[in-house]
């Protein structure tokens, strides 16, 4: 009882703070929360995978995207989503070259920013929007977007869930998982195209040049903070989602970008967990 | 009835042939040394038994049943390679769970016969206590008996284990060697262990697979490793030296096993060519 006491009075102090006076600031929280949610369990398994090299190729795809669809009068996210979800499918057929495949992802992702430049180019009145799409614009969500966002979210962690089982078998061990009957290229095919999900998500946040920091970040630091599979996907997702609304906290206070603040804290969590904290952690070993 | 027999098989990859109409039937319950030089088709042959290598020609039968993609009668060990960050910061059993119904779909879950399943492996190759150490904490030897245990999963008839000794000190070669035997011993299971030295293995196995020149000659040791018989598969002159229990085979003054294997733990040349024929089998 006591403790249900002390949860509401921290909700609500939360929740009573000056910053969810605003309405951009809770859609801003929720959009935040849902995103982060989402790029900590996705970028979990990029990171398991080793191909976070991909998922930074399919931001910058969607950067072309995005101002492709600017350009034609449609929703930035929609032309985000279609691009990623295009460019994943098509990695994921090329198959998992290892030695191939930085140079084709790097010359993918060079070519899209490049065509994301020239649309740019025809639309130079969107030099804020560019802005927006580089570094993400939470504060700027509207409700119809964060309708879409959570949807998307939904279908993406459904899709996570079904493809679970063989993902995590054929991440930690594609041959022996090819040799039982798992199909590989379709796992891996239906898994770039989540993480395109994600990464566009993430965009509409942080911005395409910093998806690393939500996707990539709390999964690395989940992944030395502890040796359990399913407690690091869990300490992925939480981590992902404290920095996303500790950014948004901290620059409602001090005025800063979002993006900046979320940066940062994704940087300092991730720099601390490389620190060797090998006495705390055989304690802790010790009591689980 | 025979654990694994191959009829006159002949299997390409990018244009090379690597076995040429192969035949050779290995029993149940034997244990068998594969050995051949570097790009012989060791892996190829083991990825074959698994249904995962389209053949040019032939037949392959497991426990007298056409072989087939997922088949839960064999159990396989890859060879070691690669280091994902995810699979060393990992426990030993968190990995070797990822294994058991990994083939399914849906959200991983353990149910009670599943973690009694897991518990058996492990304890089979006396890993229970390695498997709440993270993979990165245990040495190599430690590490193979861990993903040893994971061949077991699902009671297989049939065990390929694809280079288990590489990159192992004599000591740890020695104890994995003789887990494998006590599994042979224990669960009456055919076992085709490849390696890149006889030696190591001369004690524990039944008879030897010899594979070379796209050829592969199954026999007892003293039949296969003959001067006129490596010869042949090497195509090259080959002579065999026997010092007390221990086998070399030269070519010229030149130590034939010692030296693939030298290669191999350089990460070397050598290496990058046996994973060729692995590359190709995905295309």
């Amino acid at each position: 009882m006591r403790r249900a006491a002390i949860i509401t009075r921290v909700a609500n102090t939360i929740t009573m703070a000056p910053m969810f006076d605003y309405d951009f600031m809770r859609t801003a929280f929720a959009a935040a929360g849902i995103v982060a949610l989402l790029s900590g369990t996705v970028g979990f398994f990029l990171v398991l995978r080793g191909q976070t090299f991909a998922g930074h190729a399919l931001s910058h795809v969607g950067f072309t995207g995005a101002t492709g669809a600017v350009l034609f009068g449609l929703p930035p996210l929609a032309g985000l989503v279609g691009f990623t979800l295009l460019a994943g499918f098509g990695m994921g057929l090329l198959g998992e070259k290892l030695s191939e495949r930085d140079v084709a992802i790097g010359m993918m992702l060079s070519l899209a920013l490049g065509l994301g430049l020239l649309f740019l180019h025809f639309f130079t009145s969107y030099a804020s929007q560019a802005a927006a799409l580089l570094f993400g614009n939470v504060l700027g969500v509207d409700n119809q977007a964060l309708l879409s966002l959570a949807l998307l979210a939904v279908v993406s962690l459904i899709a996570l869930g079904f493809i679970a089982r063989p993902l995590i078998f054929a991440s930690l061990q594609s041959e022996l998982a090819e040799a039982r009957g798992v199909p590989l290229r379709f796992v891996s095919t239906a898994f770039l195209m989540i993480v395109a999900i994600a990464v566009s998500e993430c965009a509409q946040i942080v911005g395409v040049l910093l998806v690393f920091t939500l996707m990539v970040g709390p999964a690395a630091a989940a992944l030395s903070f502890t040796r359990r599979l399913y407690a690091a996907i869990a300490l992925s997702a939480a981590l992902a989602l404290i920095e996303a609304w500790g950014g948004l906290t901290l620059a409602f206070y001090s005025d800063w970008p979002v993006s900046f603040w979320i940066t940062a804290l994704s940087g300092l969590v991730y720099f601390t967990s490389l620190v060797d904290w090998g006495k705390l952690r055989a304690r802790a070993g010790a009591t689980a | 009835m025979s654990a694994l027999s191959f009829d006159q098989v002949s299997i390409q990859l990018g244009g090379r042939t690597i076995l040429a109409s192969v035949s050779f039937a290995v029993e149940n319950g034997e244990f068998i040394g594969m050995l051949g030089a570097n790009g012989a088709g060791k892996t190829t042959l083991m990825r074959a038994a698994l249904g995962l290598v389209p053949l040019k020609g032939g037949a392959i039968s497991v426990l007298s049943r056409p072989t087939s993609r997922g088949n839960g009668a064999i159990g396989y060990m890859p060879q070691a390679r690669g280091n994902l960050p995810g699979l060393r910061r990992l426990t030993g059993y968190d990995i070797v769970a990822s294994a058991a119904g990994g083939a399914g779909w849906g959200l991983p879950r353990l149910d009670a016969a599943m973690r009694r399943e897991i518990d058996w492996a492990l304890e089979a190759v006396d890993a229970r206590d390695l498997a709440r150490r993270s993979l990165g904490e245990l040495s190599g030897g430690e590490r193979q008996r861990l993903l040893l245990s994971q061949a077991l999963l699902g009671r297989p008839r049939l065990l390929l284990l694809d280079e288990p000794l590489i990159s192992l000190d004599p000591g740890h070669q020695k104890s994995v060697v003789e887990i494998v035997r006590r599994l042979r011993e224990e669960l009456k299971i055919a076992i085709i262990f490849s390696a890149h030295e006889l030696n190591p293995l001369i004690h524990a196995i039944d008879r030897v697979l010899y594979l070379g020149a796209g050829n592969a000659v199954l026999g007892a040791v003293d039949e296969v490793i003959t001067g006129p018989v490596l010869s042949r598969l090497y195509g090259t002159d080959i002579e065999v030296v026997r010092i007390n229990d221990r086998v070399f085979v030269m070519a010229g003054d030149v130590d034939v096993e010692r030296d693939a294997h030298r290669h191999d733990e350089e990460g070397g040349h050598h290496h990058a060519g046996g994973q060729h024929d692995h590359d190709g089998a995905h295309v």
